[in-house]
């Protein structure tokens, strides 16, 4: 029925198989788009927050997304800063996961701030010293670069392609691209780093705050290493998810391992200093206001167990995994090192955002355990059943794979 | 570290000795203050009435209390155990965590006094400024702002209530200051050295054992300035360098103890 939309020499599954998918994904769309619309009209008041837990499941969601969503500024990078022309078979999925992450993202954070009409005044009244408004600032920014950077993708589709001018203009634009792809990586590499910032400037949160370097803190260098030490391989993950949905190889076995150890690589740095600043802040800091490093966690919800997991079992086993290349050219072993580390950057954002914010710092206080409830729950499907739907498109009816064909046609 | 110092700052001294955690202060707060009292129903918001209800003042972490009392104990028990207890304003700390962090300049110390404020129409409701603030001294509001009927002709014509969707807290009732300053205008007076008790807060001004007592900390007229340098007097947190204007006193080491952390095995 839309075969004449389809990539040049490509199959795709029948429109009504197609339709069966898209309408099973909605459903879990419109379910966020209920509690989505709860939220804007009854207030944030619907969720699990509370004037303890001003910060929960959306802003681990939003810092869990936009590290994972590391993959395309970083690999833009490489691909057109530094010229690893290999990438450039993986390159237009990396920026189509980086736009679904940075858009729904945002998309989150109208529903997490409490005026959304008001979103504008970070630019309006901005405050130059706040991390925060340098967040605001990059990431829209960067998400305008993300949809520079997919629109010639879309107007490369085939039957758009082919009005002159919309062929022109996309040729045009992939001409520039590297213009952007560098803009991004600056735009990109700043806000990663602002929203460890974010953390690491909290003076009066023990758990979070760090020394730093000029107005940086640690946290602020922690991020951007670990958001490029997990983003790429997140794309590898999507790949890989989507060859198993579709049963077509999509990119080549080698370009998945590049990723792995080009992520691996930053992984390893990551978790190096991460440790050192662990043990920084264990042996220095925390003792110099008083507290010990047993006092930061308590229970299973904020236990030591996250912090041993995120480090170890979900840091260093993927790094060595990630650059030992007998295990990371072994399919099954590169896929679980890759989900690990996934994990662990995911672990690494919710107990910045949400232990910081649980430990008791007034010694009479005490811990509270949060528990986000369905709204928050259903807004973040949402998001994910957004981005399924705008890859699930983009896959159908875009070029977004040029290996496609070679790998499985041929 | 670079602070702002102001001339005149404006200051609490706390006697936990003297508070029998009666909650006038927070009752006093909320009436000067306008903060609504926690209604389930909205009437005025059908969705509201189809879904589920709004929170009630048993959610403790949802109600606003600018002022709030906690329970100090010395975790002991009978006959030694005893309790303190202590209520906790805004701090408007010397080097506050929240001001730097807000993105959109909503909070700030730039006004003589030195008091932290809070401008609502500005705020976006991110609620960085309460993940930041260690004292709890912040709050959002989760639900429209509403007064039962009748109540609403109780409102404090000075202060501007708030909407939902913002950050708010105590600013040491700053509505009073502004009058106080206007009132010694009027009586040719200078505003910027104001008389002991010509401008008090509501809590300090209800507290009915005189715990609470209120003005210049750089004043020598002024009792606070005095009490402030008590030997028995300390502030909340003070390891962590946020300098607050706010100042407890108890002659009692174990309630002095619970104002910081001393885990490390540093001594007091």
């Amino acid at each position: 029925m839309d075969s004449k939309l389809f990539p040049e020499g490509v199959q795709r599954c029948s429109f009504g198989k197609f339709l069966i998918w898209s309408c099973f994904i909605l459903a879990f769309f419109l379910w966020g788009l209920y509690a989505a619309v709860l939220v804007l009209y009854n207030g944030i008041g619907t969720t699990g927050l509370d004037n303890y837990f001003g910060f929960g499941l959306w802003i681990t969601f939003d810092l869990a997304v936009i590290a994972l969503g590391a993959g395309a500024f970083f690999t833009g990078f490489l691909k057109y800063i530094l010229k690893i022309k290999q990438l450039e078979k993986i390159i237009n999925l990396t920026v189509i996961v980086g736009f679904i992450c940075y858009s729904g993202a945002m998309l989150v954070l109208t529903l997490d701030i409490g005026q959304p009409g008001r979103a504008w005044f970070g630019y309006w009244h901005p405050n130059v010293h706040s991390m925060l408004t340098e967040v605001i600032f990059c990431i829209t920014c960067y998400c305008t670069v993300l949809i520079i950077e997919y629109v010639p993708l879309i107007l490369e589709q085939k039957q758009l392609n082919k009005v002159p001018f919309i062929h022109a203009l996309a040729h045009n634009m992939h001409v520039n691209m590297a213009l952007f792809a560098g803009l991004g990586t600056f735009l990109s590499t700043f806000h990663q780093g602002s929203l460890g910032g974010m953390y690491g400037v909290l003076i009066g949160r023990p758990y979070a705050f760090r020394e730093g370097f000029f107005i940086w803190p640690w946290t602020f260098f922690l991020f951007v290493i670990s958001a490029v030490g997990s983003g790429p391989v997140f794309t590898v993950l999507v790949c890989t998810f989507m060859e198993k949905l579709t049963g077509k190889k999509l990119v080549e076995y080698k370009v998945k391992a590049l990723m792995g150890k080009i992520a691996g690589t930053m992984l390893t740095v990551y978790v190096f200093l991460k440790i050192l600043d662990t043990w920084a802040w264990a042996t220095g800091y925390l003792p110099s206001v008083g507290l010990t490093f047993d006092d930061m966690f308590y229970g299973v919800a904020y236990g030591k167990w996250m912090m041993f997991t995120e480090i170890v079992l979900c840091g260093v086993l993927p790094a060595i995994m990630l650059i030992v290349p007998s295990i990371r050219n072994k399919p099954a072993l590169l896929y679980t090192a890759a989900l690990l580390d996934c994990i662990g950057v995911t672990i690494n954002r919710y107990v910045f955002t949400v232990q910081t914010i649980a430990f008791p710092a007034m010694p009479f206080d005490k811990w509270y355990v949060y528990y986000p409830n369905w709204v928050e729950w259903a807004s973040s499907v949402m998001i994910v059943a957004y981005g399924f739907l705008v890859l699930s498109l983009s896959y159908r009816y875009l070029p977004v794979f040029p290996q496609e064909r070679h790998l499985n046609y041929k | 570290m670079h602070m702002k110092e102001f001339k005149i700052k404006w200051g609490m001294v706390i006697d936990i000795d003297k508070c029998t955690g009666c909650g006038a202060c927070m009752v006093a707060c909320q009436v000067e203050n306008n903060i609504a009292p926690m209604t389930k129903k909205d009437p005025y918001n059908y969705v509201q009435a189809l879904t589920k209800d709004r929170d009630d003042a048993d959610n403790k972490l949802r109600t606003l209390t600018w002022m709030n009392v906690y329970e100090l104990s010395n975790g002991k028990s009978f006959p030694e155990h005893e309790v303190a207890y202590l209520p906790r304003p805004c701090m408007q700390c010397g080097n506050p965590a929240c001001v730097p962090v807000c993105p959109v300049v909503a909070t700030d110390k730039n006004e003589e006094g030195g008091i932290v404020s809070q401008i609502y129409p500005r705020c976006i409701g991110c609620r960085y400024c309460m993940a930041a603030c260690p004292y709890h001294a912040r709050y959002f509001n989760w639900w429209d702002p509403l007064w039962p009927e009748g109540m609403d002709k109780q409102l404090s014509p000075a202060v501007s209530p708030r909407p939902r969707g913002v950050v708010e807290k105590c600013n040491f009732c700053h509505t009073r200051y502004a009058k106080a300053k206007d009132q010694a205008r009027e009586n040719g007076e200078d505003p910027m050295n104001l008389a002991e008790g010509a401008y008090v807060p509501a809590c300090a001004e209800i507290c009915p054992s005189g715990a609470i007592t209120f003005g210049d900390l750089n004043n020598p007229e002024h009792k606070v300035h005095e009490l402030a340098k008590s030997p028995h007097a300390f502030r909340l947190l003070e390891k962590l360098g946020l300098h607050p204007q706010v100042y407890y006193m108890s002659k009692r080491e174990w309630v002095r103890k619970q104002g910081d952390n001393y885990n490390a095995g540093d001594k007091h």
